[in-house]
């Protein structure tokens, strides 16, 4: 009836989680109290739930990536006061089978739902609105996306209370996660919320290129789409091509751990180095799919806040494009030790240093942007900068790992760790935060704190190289990731320091917290309110609506006819809004409760699988397609919102205009 | 948003029939038994199994584009001519630099 699970499943016997539970279910049920006790339940569902909108889907992908971030950390934290206190003898208070379960959950969670999610956050709420588009082209399969995306991450956090999580570090590399050697359900987790989310991110990849290649405004041409714009662009592309690749390795484990079959066993003519190089030709795109956005917010901030156009828009674009096809034929770099020749590591090796002249030709763009700008230093600047001091050092560090004979060094070891979390944080991390605080006021009308942005920026800063310069140090001196406990005494004092480190960047993320709570605390005071819609005057459409946007973005399609659309209208003296036209009914999508109804029933299916109850991943099966089939029967899908609605909405926003100029 | 959905609608190729997708469906089914009887009766040698399923996998292909995502020659909208063909460079380059660095590997340590 239940299948694989019993109540011995339950691991009441680690205080740890025990503890964690508690919080976990007091901390639950106060927010479930509170919504309760507010009467919020309808509102949450109806406006958010259930919205369709890219600019709700975009604030709840970030909420969850913030969560995420929260949960990825806690476990970073855990790994590294392990490390700490692990030495001479001491086997510290993480027993390897726990100690196993939270780097794999740390990497997994960390990219498949801290970072993706953050990202995907910030291209729903943007692109769209950087275009001139009403909405992204495919709205209920954003919804889909946001919740294929959600419940897999819920799935990974029941594996903390039900079962196991899997052992086998982030990309579950065979034998190890076969059967055979991980008997138990940690893997198969794994397998189901990977793939789960993987739906939504694919089809994530589908809307966006649909929506940039279809809805751009008119007189958009390629060459004159915004920077972030060509990056989500680019990242789309790479998503449609890699996740496939991910979705086919994941579906060949699952194959050898459900059915028996032995395409990566030891025995029956298994292959494990052959899924090295498939999941890896995910792997690699997969790290430009999220650096590549961070570039485009970059792009769009230094310009912004260095008062001048980005330096070399085309030379931008080309090399965005570079790094696209050429991120596809590198992946072996991750795998020079596994025993291929000298032709094929070369191959490799040569086109992994190509690929860092075009990160490098952005670089130097940003940095001729700024030159000779008048550069204002705002909080979110200060991102921009530590940025590309960190991520110039992580990219000279991936340059000596692309050579093969170093790799053979320091492949396996802490320098591996140290390089990728330095383009990881450095690069990917301080550019979402960067773009959050940056495009925060057009989501919700005000502005964040900058005082606690600052205080965040510094302790996330200085704290990166506390916790990650001496892992270069470990690396060299043989230390070996994954470690569970060392007696070298020579590693203890760099471990101590990376301890130190990771503690700065604890109070980083409360600054952040902070910020956030002081923000809202603080919205309606007069300078943090953003009554204009362009609080940086900035240079791109999406500045041109209110803050935050009325649902359906423009009330007149806006006609673009430059690159930095806004920019030029404003100098021209063209009014974007068209304020006081002749408005149109607008054609929107309804909310539908579809993408829940999916998504709830997926995670059924996935948790039932994962514990083989093979009835109740029936139900879940037969839900998901029922819904659909629902769903595509159902032609009452969309509305139109009357002109006269139109108009009341533009008018309050001209006059909000117009006080706010007042008061200037 | 209405405007740019309209021309989705009516700009792109065209969404097919009930015929045509009954078509399809009947070749993929074809295929894909072909596929099974041929490993099944072990009518050829294993080099010559592996390479007929390889040529019934990517004739399958062809058939989903063609009958299922309507992908044809007179199709007007060059994204879709030009994704396809980068979709086709990678499809390139991920089976020969797989066959390539399986096959290097497979001499390098003797593992066949």
């Amino acid at each position: 009836m239940l299948g694989k699970l019993s109540w011995s499943d339950i691991p009441i016997d680690v205080p740890i989680l025990v503890g964690t539970f508690a919080g976990a279910a007091i901390a639950g049920l106060a927010v479930l109290g509170l919504i309760t006790y507010y009467g919020k339940w309808g509102y949450l569902w109806k406006e958010w739930f259930t919205s369709v909108d890219h600019k709700r889907l975009g604030v709840m992908y970030i909420v969850l990536a913030l969560v995420a971030l929260f949960r990825g950390f806690a476990d970073a934290i855990m790994m590294r006061s392990q490390l700490a206190l692990a030495y001479a003898g001491n086997p510290g208070y993480l027993p390897p089978h726990h100690y196993d379960q939270i780097f794999s959950a740390h990497g997994t969670i960390m990219i498949f739902f801290m970072a993706m999610a953050f990202m995907t956050g910030l291209m729903n709420v943007i692109v769209p609105l950087q275009i001139g588009a009403r909405d992204v082209a495919f709205p209920f399969l954003n919804s889909l996306s946001f919740w294929m995306t959600t419940i897999s991450f819920v799935l990974i956090n029941v594996s903390l209370f039900i079962g196991e999580f899997s052992q086998c570090g982030w990309l579950a590399y065979p034998p190890l996660s076969e059967q055979q050697f991980s008997p138990g359900v940690g893997v198969d987790y794994y397998i189901w919320a990977v793939q789960l989310s993987g739906v939504g991110t694919l089809l994530t990849g589908v809307n966006f290129f649909t929506t940039i290649v279809k809805m751009r405004a008119p007189g958009m041409t390629y060459m004159k789409m915004p920077v972030f714009t060509w990056t989500i662009f680019c990242t789309s592309v790479l998503i449609m091509l890699s996740f496939p690749i991910l979705t086919v390795a994941l579906g060949l484990l699952g194959l050898d751990r459900y059915l028996g079959m032995h395409f990566f066993t030891n025995d029956g003519g298994g292959n494990q180095m052959l899924y090295l190089s498939v999941i890896w030709g995910w792997g690699h795109p997969e790290v430009y799919i999220l650096v590549l956005p961070a570039f485009g917010a970059f792009s769009e901030i230094t310009q912004t806040f260095s008062r001048k156009p980005l330096f070399g828009y085309n030379t931008m674009v080309y090399a965005t494009c570079s790094i696209m096809v050429l991120s596809m034929v590198v992946w072996l770099h991750h795998f020079f030790t596994m025993g291929a020749g000298a032709n094929v590591n070369t191959f490799f090796g040569v086109m992994t240093m190509i690929i860092a002249i075009p990160t490098g030709v952005k670089i130097f763009n940003w940095l001729f942007t700024m030159y000779k700008g008048r550069v204002e230093f705002h909080a979110t600047m200060y991102w921009v900068i530590g940025f590309m001091i960190t991520f110039t050092i992580g990219g000279m560090t991936g340059v000596m790992l692309a050579i093969p004979a170093a790799d053979f060094v320091l492949h396996n070891s802490l320098f591996v760790i140290a390089h990728f979390h330095n383009v990881i944080i450095g690069g990917v991390y301080f550019g979402y935060v960067a773009a959050m605080n940056f495009w925060f006021p057009k989501a919700f009308g005000f502005k964040l704190n900058e005082a606690w942005g600052k205080r965040a920026f510094w302790l996330w800063f200085v704290g990166f190289y506390f916790a990650f310069m001496p892992l270069y140090v470990l690396g060299f001196e043989g230390m070996t990731r994954r470690m569970n406990h060392y007696d070298n005494p020579e590693w203890y004092p760099w471990l101590l320091v990376a301890e130190a480190g990771a503690v700065m960047i604890a109070l980083g993320i409360v600054c952040q917290l902070t910020q956030l709570y002081v923000s809202i605390r603080d919205r309606n005071l007069a300078e943090n309110r953003d009554l204009t819609g362009d609080p940086w005057n900035a240079r791109t459409l999406e500045w041109s609506t209110s803050s935050p946007p009325p649902f359906y973005n423009f009330a007149v399609v806006p006609a673009v006819h430059d690159l930095d659309a806004f920019a030029h209208n404003k100098e021209a003296g063209i009014d974007t809004r068209a304020a006081g036209s002749n408005y149109q009914p607008i054609h929107m999508p309804k909310n539908t409760a579809a993408g829940f109804s999916i998504g709830v029933f997926s995670l059924i299916l996935g948790f039932a699988a994962v514990w083989w109850i093979w009835w109740l991943a029936a139900v879940g099966l037969i839900g998901v397609i029922a819904t659909v089939i629902a769903r595509s029967s159902n032609n009452d899908v969309d509305y139109y919102v009357p002109a006269s609605e139109v108009a009341r909405i533009e008018n309050e926003h001209t006059r909000n205009l117009l006080a706010a100029q007042a008061a200037e | 948003m209405a405007d740019a959905h309209a021309h989705t609608d009516h700009s792109g190729a065209s969404h097919g029939s009930v015929g045509s997708y009954l078509t399809g469906f009947v070749i993929s089914v074809l295929l894909t038994v072909a596929a099974f009887g041929i490993v099944m009766a072990h009518s050829f040698s294993p080099s010559g199994t592996i390479a007929a399923i390889a040529i019934l996998a990517a004739v399958q292909v062809v058939v989903h584009l063609v009958f299922f995502l309507h992908m044809n020659t007179s199709s007007e909208q060059r994204w879709n001519v030009m994704a396809f063909a980068f979709t086709v460079l990678t499809v390139f380059v991920l089976v020969v630099g797989t066959l390539f660095i399986m096959h290097d590997t497979s001499i390098n340590m003797m593992s066949r």
